[in-house]
């Protein structure tokens, strides 16, 4: 089962998110922003960093990257895409989530072990989970506040698309502690945290994270 | 100003040259003159003013540091030495790794942000440019006082610039340091350490030979900042130092960097350069003089080729420029074609500026104008060296003994503890660390707070490094050569309790003014120590930086060598982590306590300095590191003990995992009572949790390896209960936690 991660310039966890693509047993593919050649992958992960530092706003210029062109067409179509980090950023600046991600309200950048709820399995992300599971994932960045107008806010919660809230302490100052939302079909996951770097022990705080990356891939074993 | 051309130099042999204002001193002036047969011309004399400064020449201090070489152990290990960019040890399997620690400490003070920053980005360049890939950063830093008044603006934008040029290139911030003391108000350390990785075959260094090959300058365009900053802010003390017009400080742009980066490596991993330079201190006067005279010596550059971000630099300016994120290669005119598609790949801006020529000048023109001609030797090695003037400072006569209170009740022990570690230099650092990404790349096995940090190299094989940073400032003051010795061991000792095998050593060596004989002592004694020990201790020094000029007006800051020492673990899975992981542990400490408080954190709660450091005991300091290596399975958590003493070590041990203990520790039996039991910071001494099953192994194997071993408690319970005095983990842990938060917000 082939995943795609995109490696846009200034991409920094690119390479976790193959490893937890492969850890989780897919077929890791990396994508490079300059083409929009999706490489016949089935579902593909907008890693976390800061594409083109940042400049302007996160992730306001990769959006424009030829191949976001080929994802947003594909995510129209049902096409797994799961952001996180930064490529949550860009989804919402792709205009594929709603919301924006803006400064954390402590002004600084936060790297933390964040206990975090699952609210929604019905993604191809989180299927693997059952509601209510509490995880604990690093979150590291520094405009992960996530904001929507109140009409936004109570769509998503009234459809059920916060995907991941946050526990015990918000952040970052995130409307209703969201930490993951997902589209109107349900294939377009974002999220703050940082799944790919909690799937093994050794190296992260607990493997509470891989269950994204077997969720995708269950998922379109079955589809 | 008209362009000043050698064939002017040479008509106008006697025009007046601001060569004070560069930095230089008379007799250096009348050197290069005597090198060049001639006056030189302003570009010139920009050149050698800035590779004589002593942060590029090492002017005081060369005499000292060859006893790096003189005393250099037997090694197998290193496969390039001190002299280059960064050293490299071999850690097997193949696998190369490259460190090194530099400081930024003026730049950081003038503007604390971007002074962080551009220090991060320099060190990177440095492994970067020895073929590796960057893996790991760690920072140690030094500040004033954590209460005063311009603490929070040095503190905040120092580690906002860490944190926001390392988070954005990608790199885990494994460890480092955070330090407060008043010598620094004024005079913050910002010390940055990197770690990179690669085959054996890849590694590269700075050289151009080949006449015809192609000196190409890429990465970001040449601007107006940091002009004068090597010369001037690493030059001379803030009291002296003159205006500029152009902001001194280099400005950072992380992202060019990373790209820099990506695009640098799949241009080695295609083997596509001869020699390759970054640019940092004293830019294209570095880069092209030190790739010239690495190679065969001559060399000719167009310097009107030199990408411009602000068309209006004179030539001068752009020899001097230390603008950020550049990158200059040798390269064989077949292999440019590809060398430059990659670099549009990245977007990344490549410019032929000259070749490898012929003969031994370095030749550099401007518009068609010969306006440099030098042998580049003279400019990159053959600098000025002085043995300055040493003499033993008179403080050293007047140090008094520590006179500290006894600690024998119950309110004592909790008073004096709480005190203790939540003093800022004892507190805990999450306020400053949670600011830098240690997850990144997803190899960090170990981070701050673990004594050491550990990266894993290989995903298959589970082969390791870890790397630690340590210095005793205030031990170093009261003795610079058996201060610099604990400070190694210390080093050493993180290492080991870690589960990784010391192997080899870089340095920071941040010190006052070399001008002033007591200072220059120090650090006289300092290099001394550090090759005696890293002799004793068999590790080869790899490379290393020194700092002088750090100090305001008469002042100098405490005497700060910083040592880094780097391990190898054969099995990451196998590491020892510092956290207590549950009830029903044995806890012992291994190693005496003794009775000296000089130099210690606790003394230095109430004021004072004391008179005397530990004295190193290498011979047993070997046989406790031999023994944690193969203690390692038996051991559940072990953590050293260090600064704030076994009561630090333990608030850490158990706030880490939320895990009580109970401890029971001699009071009169041990000299200075159980003051120095809790307060001490007497060396050579780690703190373990032990599986009561494992407990007759470990009494073995201490026996063997002699080292003492003392049982101090027992896991287990929502409380640090020592003796009669009973902390809640609440209590300890708001005590620990909420200082730095406090002063800094």
């Amino acid at each position: 089962m082939r995943i795609g991660v995109v490696t846009f310039p200034g991409s920094l966890d690119d390479s976790s998110a193959l490893r937890a693509i492969r850890v989780a047993g897919g077929t890791p593919v990396p994508l490079f922003h300059a083409s929009d050649d999706l490489r016949e992958v089935e579902a593909v992960v907008l890693p976390g960093g800061f594409s083109y530092g940042d400049y302007l706003r996160c992730g306001a210029i990769s959006r424009f990257a030829p191949i976001m062109s080929s994802i947003i067409v594909a995510a129209e179509h049902g096409f797994p895409v799961l952001g996180i980090c930064n490529g949550f950023q860009i989804l919402c600046e792709s205009h594929l989530l709603p919301g924006a991600l803006t400064r954390n309200e402590g002004l600084h950048f936060v790297c933390t072990d964040q206990p975090l709820i699952i609210e929604n399995t019905s993604t191809p992300w989180t299927s693997g989970y059952t509601k209510g599971d509490r995880l604990v994932i690093p979150i590291k960045n520094g405009e992960g506040s996530f904001q929507a107008s109140a009409q936004t806010l109570a769509e998503l919660e009234s459809e059920g698309r916060v995907v991941l809230r946050y526990a015990d302490k918000n952040p970052n100052g995130s409307k209703n502690d969201i930490a993951g939302i997902t589209n109107a079909r349900g294939n377009v996951v974002g999220v703050m945290p940082h799944p790919e770097q909690a799937i093994e022990s050794l190296t992260g705080p607990s493997i509470d994270g891989l269950k994204f990356f077997t969720s995708v891939l269950q998922s379109l074993v079955g589809r | 100003m008209a362009l000043d051309t050698v064939a002017i130099a040479s008509a106008h042999p006697d025009l007046d040259q601001p060569w004070r204002e560069l930095g230089l001193k008379e007799d250096e002036y009348a050197r290069i003159k005597e090198i060049l047969g001639r006056r030189p011309t302003s570009s010139e004399l920009a050149m050698y003013s800035v590779m004589w400064s002593e942060h590029c020449s090492y002017k005081s201090s060369k005499v000292h540091l060859k006893q790096f070489g003189d005393k250099a152990p037997k090694s197998d290990a290193l496969l390039v030495g001190i002299g280059e960019n960064a050293g490299v040890v071999d850690i097997g399997q193949g696998y190369a790794v490259t460190f090194k620690i530099e400081s930024h400490n003026h730049p950081s003070f003038v503007e604390p942000y971007q002074g962080a920053a551009t220090g991060v980005g320099g060190i990177v360049r440095d492994i970067l440019t020895m073929g590796a890939r960057p893996i790991a950063v760690m920072d140690p830093l030094r500040f004033g006082p954590a209460d005063a008044p311009d603490t929070r603006r040095v503190v905040s934008g120092i580690v906002a610039g860490v944190g926001g040029y390392g988070n954005c290139l990608g790199l885990p911030n494994i460890g480092g340091e955070v330090v407060f003391d008043e010598t620094y108000a004024g005079n913050p350390l910002v010390n940055a350490l990197c770690l990179g990785v690669m085959r054996h075959e890849d590694i590269k260094l700075a050289t151009a030979h080949g006449t015809g090959n192609l000196v190409v300058l890429f990465g970001a365009k040449t601007g107006g900042d940091g002009i004068g900053g090597v010369s001037v802010l690493a030059s001379e003390t803030f009291s002296s130092s003159k205006a500029t017009k152009r902001p001194s400080v280099q400005v950072g742009d992380p992202f060019a960097e990373k790209v820099l980066i990506e695009c640098s490596l799949e241009i080695f991993a295609e083997d596509l350069v001869v020699g390759i330079q970054d640019l940092g201190g004293a830019g294209l006067s570095c880069a092209t003089s030190e790739l010239a005279s690495a190679g065969s010596g001559g060399m000719s550059i167009q310097l009107e080729k030199v990408p411009l971000r602000d068309p209006s630099l004179s030539p001068e300016e752009i020899l001097m420029s230390e603008s950020q994120e550049r990158m200059c290669a040798i390269v064989e005119p077949a292999k440019l074609a590809r060398f430059m598609k990659i670099c549009k790949k990245w977007d990344v801006t490549a410019t032929v500026i000259g070749e490898v020529t012929e003969g031994t000048r370095l030749e550099i023109t401007f518009n068609g104008e010969l306006i440099v001609d030098v042998p580049p030797r003279t400019v990159a090695h053959d600098g000025p060296v002085y043995n300055r003037p040493i003499a033993k400072p008179a403080y050293l006569g007047s140090l008094k003994p520590t006179l500290l209170p006894t600690v024998d009740t119950a309110d004592k022990i909790k008073s004096e503890l709480l005190k203790l570690i939540s003093a800022p230099n004892i507190a805990d650092k999450s306020w400053v660390t949670d600011q830098y990404d240690r997850y990144v790349q997803g190899n960090s096995v170990l981070a701050q707070p673990e004594d050491s940090g550990m990266i894993r190299i290989d995903e298959t094989t589970h082969l390791g490094v870890a790397i630690s940073t340590d210095a005793n400032a205030r031990w170093s003051y009261l003795d610079p050569y058996n201060g610099v010795k604990l400070a190694l061991l210390e080093s050493c000792r993180n290492i080991a309790t870690s589960g990784a095998k010391p192997l080899a050593v870089t340095n920071c060596l941040n010190f006052g003014s070399p001008e002033d004989p007591g200072v220059m002592w120090q650090f006289a004694e300092t290099v001394r120590g550090l090759a005696d020990i890293c002799l004793e201790m068999g590790l080869p020094v790899t490379g290393g930086n020194v700092s002088f000029y750090n100090q305001t007006g008469a002042t100098a800051i405490l005497p700060t060598p910083v040592i880094g020492v780097l391990g190898v673990i054969q099995d990451v899975t196998t590491r020892t982590k510092m956290g207590i992981p549950g009830a029903r542990l044995q806890l012992f400490q291994l190693g005496n306590t003794a009775d000296n408080f000089s130099g210690s954190e606790w003394a230095y709660l109430y004021g004072q300095m004391g008179d005397r450091t530990p004295t190193p005991d290498v011979a047993t300091e070997i046989r406790l590191i031999n023994l944690l290596l193969v203690a390692q399975p038996l051991f559940e958590s072990a953590h050293d003990i260090s600064d704030g003493g076994l009561a630090a070590a333990l608030t850490e041990a158990i706030l880490r995992n939320n895990i009580g203990a109970t401890i029971e520790l001699p009071g009169a039996d041990i000299p200075g009572g159980l003051a120095a039991a809790l307060f001490a910071e007497t060396p050579g001494r780690i703190l373990i949790a032990v599986d009561p099953k494992n407990v007759d192994a470990i009494q073995a194997l201490a026996e063997k390896y002699e080292i003492p071993l003392h049982k101090i408690g027992e896991s287990g319970g929502d409380s640090l209960v020592i003796n009669d005095a009973v902390i809640s983990l609440n209590e300890l842990r708001k005590a620990h936690t909420e200082t730095l938060p406090k002063l800094f917000g």
